[in-house]
């Protein structure tokens, strides 16, 4: 059905949104060469915009943009009809070079009714190409949001290229052959935008005529008209007047390899079964549902092929609970969940920290407190990852900065969990587990192995020449304890959360055994700081006075930050910690190095906070909770402005 | 005994050396008050192990906070003390991922019933691989002497100076409730009653709850007296046997039948027919007798209290069975996983 246009040719417009565009036509249309797209889907959460963009993703990933995507969804699965808390929607950026966001702005807006346009216009820059379902401006629908006249009719979207399309009377009169009812044919209008979209964006259609064949497989007549609508949308395109042009985004030069488009819980779950592999441990699931960790459990469940155990326990306790109950008996024990549920299993990772066993804790935050924003992202979470136990109890904290980089940080979270026999806070975002990258596959030859070194013999020599096993005499190298799962002959023995003297494990209740096993704790998680690599620092010019520290998901808007901040002439180093607990050896060193620090967090300033208090430097918040990632463009409002303050100090 | 004796065993290594009750003591000192009913069920457990015929190293015991929650020190097998009420959670993990292991849960009251309680019952309606000893006497001993959610109303304790409000669980009307596949009531001082108890749970695939009457001298001291006093004891218990008519008293003079609307009576056997007195039936998939049992005694006389097991049924499979079977059918249908063409998945492009 696409055709690739061949004969181009440069022709003038005026007006463009895209910046830096080339254009070229042919006979019919002309195609604009663009460098970067940024579409947002938006409509009733039951109008299947999530899927919608989901297929245009990968029709875009697999043309080799670069691209990232920003679902944006209410906790209700449907709110009522055509109201603003019902509105879902999901951006994406396509391009065709190296990109770090979904885009801070849409360059088109697909409103799929009233409740859409008003809940996204806002977000739209003046000029921008606005599609309008026209069915759904109702004199009823306007005024479920507000509206006293039609924004259609009076002059309030002239800054806009509006594009009024009686989408869902199209895919009706489309579909007025098929043997489906009129709401079976409106609900495939979705199908018709995508088409449109993709013939707008010059993207290939195969991909999701096969996608549509499988997904309705035992439904032929919605398969057809769900194929029949996409046709549709695309040949409207073809043949309206309403686009005088198509845009082209060319693949993104991105080193060689074999790639997908991937989310991050799916790269988390990969990379769970991917530690299990490579440590030859069973990977066991112990977990309770919960928004936005449940598709790592329905991932996971997925995959009984791999020896993959999922339980899905009768609440957050219980998953945590099996889970360290599996670790001690020698399986790979992960529960995942979000905040609420962490608050939930502080105690079990407690009990974890105390039988020093393995444990992988997968928090996806989500904004809090208590219930708080389910379905939108926050990273609020650190400090009830370093602190949120009784206790001097100290646990490890891994997070990854992007989609695909779950993948290796469930690697790195397991590789300590098991090197050094202790829980890890594995820190994703709702932000993260539902966004979606391109994912250069990894080379499996170079993951690393994980050596599960099970205690086989007893391990101390008491005074009469017995041989005994004792728990808790440690590697001198790791501090670890043995790991010895039942099992093993002659290796019997008892552990708890009570005190354990030093070595034995036995109960131990003396003053000093205490005040020395506490620190020890302490001093085995500290030094896994030597087995993790230094931070680095991306300083192109070398001279830069202005340090951006983020971590988590804001790598992304960071680094296009700094990358925008240089191109207007501003020294600005850039860095992202992965390790949190403990932190890299030389972080002090580099935060030294600059004359300001900006920590960038979506939180109220917890990773702030904590480099303060190490270090005793003077480190600056900038902290955003709105549910939503940082703007690369108010990060670059932030750098400059400091950069001017800079100056004018000097 | 042979192990064969333990079909339920079958997938547990068997110990080459005949193992003795004194294999299982561990050189920790046990730290019960003096007169505590928790070393005689020490006792008659540690006695009890060999008969199974297991390598140690293939049992755990799993306990959580409580007094009772010490066992697991005291048993020289694997072991872990936990946290207040989550012992069954960890040990559906243990469970659940090694069938080749034996897994013991040791609670209390408080900890099986109070803080716990969600999980005691998720577990048994799961019918998780796990032998359940709850040990009942009626307080919270560890914490010194609070009301527990077995203490009768009205007890006067610490935290209740005026009596407590709260109406008590009967922790085998619970078990029955989840649909437990095995419910069983012992008494502390009676050693061979008990081992009776433990031999039918250990034969059990599947969740077995095991009530255990145990008396705190400290702070609840005599609690099950009239189940335990030489005079009034016979008269007081009714000892369940399956496929024998329940009846019971000193003189063999009282009986349990059901009554014109369905529901259990205790009466005098001279005033019944002999064919209305009930046959007890510990293998009916339905619950009803075993639960209408549970409920026949007074919570504060103790009279009319059944002991033994109240229900033993194989009609359910266990959890960690199916679990472990729905992983070997997945592989022995699709093959073993393959981690390139898993992260691979349908849909990838090259750049070269």
């Amino acid at each position: 059905m696409v055709m690739r246009h061949k004969k181009e040719q440069n022709v003038t417009t005026m007006g463009s949104p895209y910046p830096g565009h080339e254009e070229t036509g042919d006979m019919t249309k002309q195609v604009v060469q663009v460098d970067r797209v940024v579409i947002r889907f938006a409509g009733d959460s039951g109008d299947g915009m999530q899927l919608t963009g989901d297929r245009f993703t990968s029709e875009a990933a697999w043309m080799g943009n670069d691209l990232l995507t920003l679902p944006n969804f209410p906790a209700e699965i449907r709110a009522p009809a055509g109201t603003l808390p019902g509105v879902s929607s999901f951006q994406l950026a396509f391009a065709d070079h190296d990109i770090t966001t979904p885009g801070d702005q849409p360059n088109v807006l697909v409103a799929m009714n009233p409740a859409a346009l008003k809940a996204n216009i806002g977000d739209l820059p003046r000029g921008s190409d606005l599609i309008v379902n026209t069915d759904e401006f109702s004199k009823r629908n306007l005024e479920k949001v507000g509206y006293l006249a039609s924004p259609l009719e009076d002059d309030s979207l002239e800054a806009y290229r509006v594009h009024p399309i009686a989408l869902t009377s199209m895919t009706v009169e489309a579909l007025k052959d098929f043997d489906i009812t009129k709401k079976e044919a409106e609900r495939a209008k979705n199908m018709f935008a995508l088409g449109l979209l993709l013939w707008l964006y010059h993207r290939p259609t195969e991909g999701t005529v096969e996608f549509l064949r499988k997904k309705f497989a035992n439904k032929p007549e919605i398969m057809n008209a769900n194929i029949a609508a996409f046709e549709a949308g695309w040949s409207f395109g073809e043949t309206t007047e309403e686009f005088s042009v198509q845009y082209e985004v060319k693949p993104a030069p991105m080193p060689a390899g074999t790639y997908r488009n991937i989310t991050g819980n799916l790269a988390l779950s990969y990379g769970l079964i991917a530690a299990s592999e490579q440590s030859g441990l069973t990977l066991f699931l112990g977990s309770y549902p919960i928004t936005p960790a449940s598709d790592i459990l329905h991932e996971l469940s997925k995959h009984k092929r791999f020896g993959v155990m999922t339980f899905q326990a009768e609440d957050e306790i219980a998953g945590i609970g099996a889970a360290l109950g599996a670790s001690y008996a020698g399986s790979l024990g992960v529960t995942t969940t979000s905040g609420p549920g962490i608050a939930l299993k502080s105690e079990t990772i407690g009990l974890a920290v105390s039988l020093e066993l393995p444990l992988i804790i997968v928090d996806v935050q989500r904004g809090g407190p208590s219930t708080g924003l389910p379905t939108k992202t926050e990273q609020s979470d650190l400090l009830q990852a370093m602190f949120g136990r009784n206790g001097e109890s100290p646990v490890p904290i891994v997070a990854p900065q992007s989609p695909a980089d779950c993948f290796d940080a469930a690697i790195e979270a397991a590789r300590i969990a098991v090197t050094y026999r202790t829980p890890v806070f594995l820190l994703s975002d709702g932000y993260l587990a539902n966004g979606s990258e391109p994912w250069r596959l990894p080379d499996l030859e170079t993951l690393p192995t994980i050596d599960p070194n099970f205690a086989t013999v007893p391990n101390h020599t008491n005074d009469d020449g017995t041989e005994e096993f004792w728990p808790y005499q440690r590697d001198p190298q790791t501090l670890a304890r043995p790991w010895a799962i039942p099992g093993t002959a002659g290796l019997e023995h008892r552990i708890g959360g009570l005190e354990k003297a030093d070595g034995s494990g036995n109960i131990s209740y003396d003053a000093d055994n205490h005040d020395h096993m506490v620190r020890l704790r302490q001093a085995k998680v500290d030094a896994i700081a030597q087995t993790i690599p230094d931070l680095e620092v991306d300083d192109p010019s070398g001279e830069a006075k202005i340090l951006i520290l983020g971590w988590g998901s804001t790598y992304g808007p960071i680094g296009a930050a700094c990358q925008i901040s240089r191109r207007a002439g501003i020294k600005v180093a850039q860095a992202h910690l992965r390790h949190l607990n403990p932190f890299p050896s030389n972080l002090e060193e580099v935060l030294r190095r600059y004359d300001k620090v900006v920590v960038p967090e979506m939180n109220l300033g917890q990773l702030n906070m904590l480099l303060r208090a190490k270090f005793l430097i003077d480190t600056y918040g900038y902290n955003q909770v709105r549910g939503l990632p940082f703007k690369s463009s108010e990060l670059v409002d932030v750098i400059t402005e400091l950069n001017q303050q800079m100056e004018g100090a000097q | 005994m042979s192990t064969d004796a333990f079909p339920a065993l079958s997938l547990i290594p068997k110990s080459e050396v005949e193992l003795k009750a004194k294999d299982f003591k561990t050189d920790q000192e046990v730290r019960w008050c003096p007169g505590c009913g928790d070393y005689a069920i020490l006792a008659a457990v540690q006695g009890f192990m060999p008969e199974m015929g297991l390598k140690k190293e293939n049992i755990v015991f799993v306990s959580g906070i409580g007094c009772s929650s010490r066992f697991p020190y005291y048993m020289d097998t694997y072991g872990v003390h936990s946290i207040h009420g989550r012992a069954p959670a960890i040990a559906t993990g243990i469970a659940t991922t090694r069938p080749d292991l034996s897994v013991w849960v040791v609670t209390g009251d408080g900890d099986a019933l109070s803080i716990g309680g969600n999980h005691l019952i998720h577990a048994l309606r799961r019918n998780v691989n796990l032998k359940i000893l709850l040990f009942n006497n009626r307080i919270y001993g560890l914490t010194k002497g609070q009301y527990s959610p077995t203490s009768e109303q009205g007890k006067i304790t610490k935290s209740t100076p005026q009596g407590s409000l709260d109406y008590a669980f009967n922790p085998v009307s619970v078990a029955l409730g989840a649909e437990a596949t095995f419910v069983a009531r012992t008494i502390d001082s009676d050693r061979k009653h008990m081992t009776e108890v433990l031999r039918a749970a250990a034969a059990h695939e599947g969740s077995a709850l095991i009530e255990i009457y145990q008396n705190c001298n400290i702070f609840n001291d005599g609690a099950w007296e009239p189940l335990k006093e030489n005079d009034v004891r016979e008269d007081n218990l009714i000892r369940l046997n399956h496929g024998e008519p329940i009846v019971f008293g000193n003189s063999q003079d009282k009986c349990v039948i059901r009554d014109s609307d369905g529901h259990l009576q205790v009466m005098d056997v001279a005033d019944v027919d002999p064919s209305d007195i009930i046959v007890f039936d510990a293998h009916a998939k339905d619950p009803g007798l075993a639960f209408g049992l549970s409920r026949l005694y007074n919570p504060r006389t103790l009279t009319n209290t059944p002991i033994g097991v109240f229900r033993a049924v194989t009609h359910r499979e266990a959890y960690d069975r199916m679990a472990q079977q729905q992983v070997a059918d997945v592989i022995a249908e699709e093959g073993p996983g393959d981690l390139r063409s898993l992260l691979h998945g349908n849909d990838t492009w090259s750049i070269t």
